[in-house]
């Protein structure tokens, strides 16, 4: 059984906010989950299947109880920033499979105000890797990035290309948290933070969520949303291997083969890609993986405005991604998702929008390079793809 | 040359026996009698074929680094530190575990170094096993 054309992405939010003092995770829960809904045309008593991460309070349990419906189908799937494009093929699978007709996915999380988020029992691991002053997702994805440049020759000023994209992008979102478009020699120059990643190698932390409902085909054509079609699915964990772990490639080596035979396209067929940028060596490891160039030369895949929409090589992030524009709860799976159907809608910013895209792609990467996360690729299309 | 804390690991019943060999400067690894693999970190079955025929001997403590970044501002109880080191070591025996590398200066740390374990006491019963560049 296959998911291609089980289910449609019928639709999304993202909370504008970047700032949000004033509201719980809860509330910012609803205020996505409300207007997902509202932008699909469907009401909360709808919802039969519900999808959330591993943050929320007791996953779906807290938020059924809070959102007071009554879901028939759930899943709390917890691989990080990933989790929400896992979410998404899950839901297919189970519209596939009749389990349910109307799916909503939801995040939220408030680290700009101080929102500490959940802390997940140390594993096994925790006593040969919480001793070292490994403190957050940059020094992890550091290590990813010396050994890239180390086996590859990639270099910081190419990696730098990516934010430089990033930013060209977001100075057409009003609601991206950096709108300032940025320079190669900008980013070099910005603070070293764990060699080789500079400041402006990683991604904003903002508060915020954003949602998705995913719905079946009978449902979509009823509502008049049929351009977000869902082609294909992959979905992989990259560990360590035994303490044998490769820091030069992601899980998209496994995610996205299932995912293009799935969907039955090649990396030919992809018009637009929204790729997760938790930080600038992510993209450029990601690219490789998925196959868009030979490995070891995302290097020179992302100079000279390869990633710049609309007419680079490979128009990504048009929203100014996690570099620039957000990375709501410190993870951008969701809203990696919301560009994609936005492009393929044509309801990206027209300075930005690709013309008449058929084929999207849409990854996500959560956890860390540097150790263990989940990869996990999407490919969305028009009705007719 | 940075100064680092020694904090304490979480010793459990899977890990005890390889923190208590760091206090007799011991760094010990796991292999497994029916594949032969090295294993890491420590467990009780083979994640390679996953029998519990596994015994432990004493690594040699050499290595070369896989791959490392200079943390340029560390954070609780690294936050006094200066820049200091986080590498992976790729030991002699086949596994590359996560340290920290010690004893030069951090501008000086290279991918493909070679590097021997020392020992550092957490006073809690055990040590941190770090590395610093090794000597010719």
């Amino acid at each position: 059984m296959s998911i291609r054309g089980a289910a449609y992405i019928a639709g999304i939010y993202e909370h504008p906010g970047r700032d949000l003092p004033d509201k719980t995770v809860w509330d910012i829960h609803i205020d996505v989950a409300l207007g997902a809904l509202a932008d699909a045309g469907l009401a909360m008593e709808d919802v039969d299947a519900l999808f959330c991460d591993g943050t929320a309070g007791f996953g779906v349990l807290t938020l059924a109880d809070y959102f007071n419906i009554n879901p028939t189908y759930v899943d709390s799937t917890e691989t990080g920033g990933s989790s929400y494009l896992a979410h998404v093929g899950h839901a297919a699978a189970a519209i596939a499979a009749g389990k349910c007709h109307v799916a909503l996915v939801t995040l939220a999380g408030k680290p700009k105000s101080g929102w500490q988020g959940p802390s997940f029992s140390p594993g096994p691991e925790a006593a040969f890797e919480q001793v070292w002053g490994m403190m957050g997702a940059p020094h992890s994805y550091a290590l990813a990035a010396q050994r890239h440049m180390y086996e590859f020759g990639t270099t910081s000023a190419q990696l730098a290309e990516i934010k430089v994209a990033a930013s060209i992008h977001a100075q057409y979102n009003p609601n991206a948290f950096l709108q300032k478009v940025v320079t190669v020699e900008e980013v070099l120059n910005s603070p070293m933070v764990a060699d080789p990643l500079h400041r402006l190698d990683c991604c904003v932390v903002t508060d915020g969520g954003g949602a998705l409902v995913i719905v079946s085909p009978e449902i979509a054509k009823k509502l008049g949303k049929t351009n977000a079609k869902i082609l294909g699915h992959g979905e992989a964990v990259k560990h360590t291997n035994n303490g044998r772990i490769d820091l030069t490639h992601t899980g998209a080596v496994w995610s996205g083969p299932k995912a293009f035979a799935e969907a039955g396209v090649t990396v030919k067929d992809i018009n637009y890609a929204s790729i997760y940028d938790s930080f600038t060596i992510t993209v450029l490891q990601t690219i490789e993986d998925l196959g868009f160039c030979e490995k070891g030369k995302g290097g020179t895949f992302v100079a000279d405005g390869g990633l710049v929409a609309p007419f680079g090589k490979l128009p990504f992030n048009t929203d100014g991604g996690g570099l620039c524009n957000n990375h709501p709860s410190n993870r951008g799976g969701i809203t990696k998702v919301i560009e994609a159907v936005r492009q393929l809608r044509g309801e990206a910013h027209p300075a930005v929008q690709v013309p008449n895209p058929q084929i999207a792609l849409a990854h996500g990467t959560g956890g860390s390079l540097g150790s263990r996360h989940g990869s996990v690729t999407l490919i969305l299309g028009q009705e007719d793809a | 040359m940075s100064t680092l804390p020694n904090p304490a690991p979480l010793v459990t019943q899977a890990n005890a026996e390889f923190w208590a060999a760091t206090a007799d400067g011991r760094f010990q690894l796991q292999r497994c009698n029916e594949c032969d693999t090295v294993l890491w970190f420590p467990r009780r079955h083979c994640p390679s074929c996953w029998t519990e025929n596994v015994s432990t001997f004493d690594a040699s403590g050499k290595g070369v680094i896989y791959s490392f970044t200079i943390i340029r501002k560390g954070a609780m109880l690294y936050k006094d530190a200066g820049p200091f080191v986080v590498a992976y070591v790729e030991l002699a025996e086949g596994p590359r575990v996560m340290t920290n590398i010690v004893d030069c200066d951090v501008e000086t740390v290279k991918v493909g170094m070679p590097v021997e374990v020392v020992f550092h006491d957490t006073g809690q019963g055990n040590a941190l096993y770090r590395f610093r560049p090794a000597a010719n």
